[in-house]
């Protein structure tokens, strides 16, 4: 009995050691022989799965470059909600500002991790800048409002309904700078929105500062690839196809 | 629901619709006269706002380049002569606020989304239906280097020159045509117009090439390089080459005009054409560099983007399967996806469990204050340590003792052996100012005042020690003077001479 609890004292110290986003296993001896643990030893393994699940979390890998990495089960306490993450706009907006921060980092993701095989390997790292996230989007944008210009449908929204817009054209709209009186960034425009973004992932132990390049550059770390690759995508994924907007084996680019 | 009355209805709504954007990107310049009573700082009345906002709309397009544009700063230094115009006798400092007003106004600043919205109505299979049209006037984008520079929109550059929204290769041969006809007619003042307007198209027609190598530059597939783009780029040479031998042959009629000219003001407006000509041809050239380099970019971003492995494993195409799916998304639809995307590719948030005992410590201890820079770090002062003594002050004292050979001259034998014989160490020293004593600085020892230097002199006798080998030196004490002063200014070597001449 004793054993049993030493033992799950252990996994939860892995599973803590996993809220910790910025602690790694390279650094930290106690960790990176739980990982050992966990990887040798499925018991523990199983273990661990369970005190995670017990706490709504859900092991996504344990690996010794990124250490535990875990995610948020829907309504867990330690969910991120976006909800707090843009709720400095007022009420009115607030969908709309969701629907961009949301869009933001799906952006950072797939600039990130351009094509799937960077996204499935391993040793691959990306880097992303402010700029760069900027100009992808808004060049979607572009080949979006090129693609229905040319099959002539009616762009403008009704008045009443707002939410019928499309997000691209919601985007579009929005500056992406402006000059303020203290030369900062303003935090409406989507350079502020974006900026905002890649310094929370730096806060959450995903993303690494390297530069001011470009608005400040970035290089992504295992946590992050796991963590997109894993659950992330998977999820936004199944909304589309829920949604019928994607089929699946769809090509890239449709009609390119 | 009658057949006949509703495809009327909606046979003219296009045009309408067309004719109320139209009118709507009129409005914010009809609002500025509107609003200018309610501004508090200035008596606003004797200003034309709609006018200076036309011009300013003007300046910042003159302004667009192929890749950038001018600052607010300079879009208010150009308009400020004119806004002075208005009321030549109020300050500066009015006239560089209403000119900072209007270009605030057109740009919307305080708008979340620095643009305008207008109202407008279709009908169509649903019955009348109220639609939202956003449009902006002045765009802001940021440089390469960070600096914030103004754009015209395609709107703006609409309202300013008339309904544009044509093809932009028709267009500018048209406009052309027009104007070598006017120049050759003499008509100055259309001309003149005509030519502001083929700039003006010039421009829209580089922006469109502008953005089709940008999107290039950051992603190969979005742009089709199979036909698409290399027509383009052909069609633009193309292009450039006919407008550049009309351009110089309408440039070469408006000199002829200017320089014939004996009216002031037709010589003016001739001078003003050729200003606008040459700088079309300038734009043209520039577009020409960045055409030839087309190719190139595109063979480097292939080169970067396209080769990529064989996917490890399955994974989602980020790009292609969701950001742009979801961008085609309405707000409403996009919501969903968003959100479940971020709420695991956020990671996780730490909540935050209280402890009354801890709570109750927390809220009773004194606040700490802290400098958030900590205390302040000294400078370091860095400086060479300075070189161990080799002898001690006592036995500098000791050697002076022994040398003070005022009455008579000694041996350094015998000085050596004394010295050894009160510290086996002072004898170094006392060997080596006898040596130094052998070339003593005469001069130094002048410009210092002194009376009298210690001189050592070979006179052939061997040093016969158990430490130190050479000559057996005389040392002595000789007198500096006056007359030496002399010696030393005659002499080319004065220290020898001294040293000679006391010996």
């Amino acid at each position: 009995m004793g054993e049993l609890a030493a033992t799950v004292g252990d996994a939860a110290r892995l599973v803590a050691l996993g809220l910790r986003p910025r602690q790694l296993p390279a650094r930290d001896l106690v960790y990176a022989d739980l990982v050992r643990r966990h990887q040798r030893d499925p018991a523990f393994a199983e273990l661990v799965e369970a005190v995670a699940a017990g706490l709504g979390l859900a092991v996504l890998a344990v690996t010794p470059q990124a250490g535990a990495v875990l995610a948020a089960m829907t309504d867990s306490l330690f969910e991120v909600r976006i909800d707090e993450y843009a709720r400095r706009v007022s009420l009115r907006d607030r969908q709309l500002e969701k629907v961009l921060h949301g869009l933001i980092h799906l952006a950072v993701a797939a600039l990130a991790f351009p094509r799937p095989d960077d996204l499935a390997n391993d040793t691959y790292v990306g880097r992303v800048s402010v700029e760069q996230v900027d100009l992808v989007l808004r060049e979607a944008c572009r080949t979006l409002d090129e693609r229905a210009s040319a099959a002539d449908q009616d762009q403008d929204p009704p008045q009443d309904a707002p939410e019928l817009e499309r997000t691209w054209r919601v985007y579009a709209r929005r500056p992406g700078v402006a000059a303020t009186r203290d030369g900062r960034l303003a935090p409406d425009t989507t350079r502020g929105m974006i900026t905002k973004a890649l310094r929370f992932l730096t806060d959450q132990g995903f993303l690494h500062p390297v530069g001011t390049d470009g608005g400040g550059t970035f290089r992504t770390t295992p946590r992050y690839q796991i963590q997109v690759r894993e659950l992330a995508a998977e999820r936004a994924f199944e909304d589309l196809l829920s949604l019928g907007v994607i089929g699946v084996g769809q090509p890239r680019v449709p009609d390119v | 629901m009658e057949a006949g009355g509703g495809a009327e209805l909606i046979g003219g709504d296009d045009g309408l619709a067309r004719r109320l954007k139209a009118l709507a990107c009129t409005a914010p310049l009809h609002d500025l006269d509107a609003r200018k009573a309610r501004l508090e700082w200035a008596d606003a009345s004797v200003y034309q706002m709609g006018e200076i906002g036309f011009s300013a709309i003007d300046q910042v397009t003159v302004a667009m380049d192929f890749d950038g544009g001018a600052s607010h700063d300079q879009i208010v230094g150009r308009l400020v002569p004119f806004v002075a115009a208005h009321a030549p006798d109020r300050g500066r400092a009015e006239h560089e606020r209403v000119a900072r007003w209007v270009l605030d106004s057109l740009i919307n600043v305080g708008s979340l989304d620095r643009g305008f919205r207008a109202v407008y109505g279709t009908l169509g299979s649903q019955g009348y239906q109220r639609r939202t049209f956003s449009f902006k006037l002045l765009i802001e984008l940021v440089s390469p280097d960070g600096e914030v520079y103004l754009r015209a929109s395609d709107e703006a550059i609409n309202v300013l020159v008339g309904a544009l929204d044509t093809d932009v290769e028709s267009a500018q041969v048209a406009a052309e045509v027009k104007l070598e006809n006017l120049v050759r007619r003499g008509r100055l003042s259309d001309a003149q117009l005509a030519a502001e307007q083929a700039r003006y198209r010039t421009v829209q027609y580089a922006e469109l090439l502008r953005r089709k190598l940008e999107a290039t530059r950051r992603d190969v597939r979005s742009v089709d390089w199979l036909a698409e783009v290399p027509d383009l780029i052909a069609e633009a040479l193309t292009h450039i080459a006919t407008r550049y031998r009309a351009e110089n042959a309408i440039l070469a009629n408006v000199i002829r005009v200017r320089d014939e000219a004996e009216e002031v003001d037709r010589k003016r407006r001739a001078a003003q054409l050729v200003d606008i000509v040459k700088d079309c041809v300038r734009r043209h050239t520039q577009l020409q560099a960045r055409l030839l380099d087309a190719n190139a970019t595109f063979r480097a971003e292939q080169d970067r983007q396209q080769f990529a492995g064989a996917p490890q494993r399955a994974a989602v195409d980020l790009f292609g399967q969701l950001l742009v799916p979801t961008l085609g998304l309405t707000v409403g639809e996009a919501a969903a996806p968003t959100s479940a995307f971020f709420a695991v590719a956020a990671g996780l948030a730490e909540p935050v469990a209280p402890r009354l005992t801890n709570l109750v410590d927390l809220l009773l201890s004194p606040a700490r204050e802290r400098d958030p820079l900590g205390l302040a770090v000294p400078e370091p002062e860095l400086a060479p340590l300075p070189d161990p003594d080799r002898f001690s002050a006592a036995q500098w004292e000791q050697a002076d003792a022994l040398l003070d050979l005022s009455e008579l001259p000694r041996r350094l034998s015998g000085l050596l052996a004394t010295a050894r014989a009160a510290d086996p160490e002072l004898a170094h020293l006392v060997a080596l100012r006898a040596l130094h004593a052998v070339s003593p600085e005469v001069g130094v020892a002048l410009r210092q005042g002194d009376t009298s230097i210690m001189v050592a002199v070979d006179d052939g006798t061997p040093l016969s020690d158990p430490e130190f080998g050479g000559a057996d030196l005389m040392i002595g004490i000789g007198t500096v003077g006056p007359a030496m002063v002399r010696a030393s200014e005659l002499a080319a070597q004065p220290e020898h001479r001294s040293e000679a001449e006391v010996a």
